[in-house]
């Protein structure tokens, strides 16, 4: 393997660790959960393509052949990655948010999903009981 | 007669062709070698996933033109790429008290499910921002911005950005 080849490998190994360093030093900086999703989510996208980039040059430059896993890698991840952080903030905001307090209103009538239903599905919910028990 | 029954084979057999074929290359792939068994067994998932999974697609809303899927896939690399910078640059100098962290509600105009889908995960994994919940009738979203000075500026620029872009491919 050439010295260009093992240079630009490098240079993509650094260039995403430093991304994951930083994502993981925004996970201690920031001080609320919402703000800490932003660290991990963005700052590791670039830190995990660097590495996967150097991965498929340097196996590239090995075998003269492309290398495809590296690709799928950045697929799943992308395809994955929204949803858990949709998840991790969802779970938040039933948590730890007053809707009415914190929240933007809708641009229409009906709430935000989490804490609201449309109308008739409101009514088709079995009524919580009012009385004994 | 003959037509029929043919149309109702390739409906029963492979009700999703586009996935079938992802579905058969993807796994050409994660084997990285292409062998006669491997491609066999990727055509036997591409049949079987998806007929189990039909009912998860009720409505398949037709791309309009994949030269602009390939397009926008592009820009949200771009964007990707210039976010992490952004971002990495607010974590690393910015005081958290100085950071202009807000909630924003992003008007949709985009109707099929899968568009909404397509727009909220491109939000999640571009500047600064996290798309959080949906409107109970699905008509806005609920946007949480790491550093957004103007909240309404932050939100005609997701729209012009990306929603435009998604509407010509889905509507």
């Amino acid at each position: 393997m050439s010295i260009y080849y093992e240079a630009l490998v490098s240079l993509l190994i650094v260039a995403g660790s430093v991304f994951v360093l930083v994502g993981s030093w925004g996970l201690i900086k920031l001080p609320d959960l919402l703000r800490r999703l932003h660290a991990p989510t963005k700052a590791t996208t670039a830190g995990v393509g660097g590495t996967l980039v150097g991965s498929m040059v340097y196996f590239f430059a090995l075998k003269g052949g492309p290398s495809m896993h590296e690709l799928l890698i950045t697929l799943f991840l992308f395809l994955t990655a929204p949803i858990t952080a949709h998840f991790i903030a969802k779970a938040y905001l039933h948590f730890h948010v007053d809707p009415a307090a914190a929240l933007p209103p809708t641009s229409g009538e009906h709430g935000w999903s989490t804490f609201d239903a449309l109308p008739e599905q409101r009514n088709a919910r079995p009524s919580e009981p009012t009385d004994g028990r | 007669m003959l037509r029929d029954s043919r149309d109702s084979f390739a409906a029963r057999w492979l009700p999703h062709p586009v996935l079938s074929i992802v579905l058969t290359a993807m796994w050409v792939l994660l084997l990285n070698s292409v062998t006669v068994g491997g491609v066999l067994l990727g055509i036997a998932l591409g049949v079987v996933i998806p007929a189990i999974t039909i009912r998860f697609w009720p409505r398949r809303p037709p791309l309009r033109s994949y030269r602009k899927v390939a397009a926008y896939v592009l820009l949200v690399m771009w964007d990707i790429l210039v976010a992490n910078v952004h971002v990495a640059w607010l974590i690393l100098f910015r005081p958290v008290s100085k950071l202009r962290t807000r909630w924003v509600c992003v008007p949709l105009d985009l109707e099929s499910p899968e568009a909404i889908t397509v727009f909220a995960g491109t939000i999640t994994m571009t500047p600064g921002t996290v798309s959080c919940d949906l409107a109970a009738d699905g008509r806005c979203l609920l946007v949480h911005c790491l550093d957004a000075p103007d909240a309404e500026l932050a939100v005609q620029e997701m729209k012009a950005r990306y929603e435009a872009r998604l509407k010509e491919i889905f509507q």
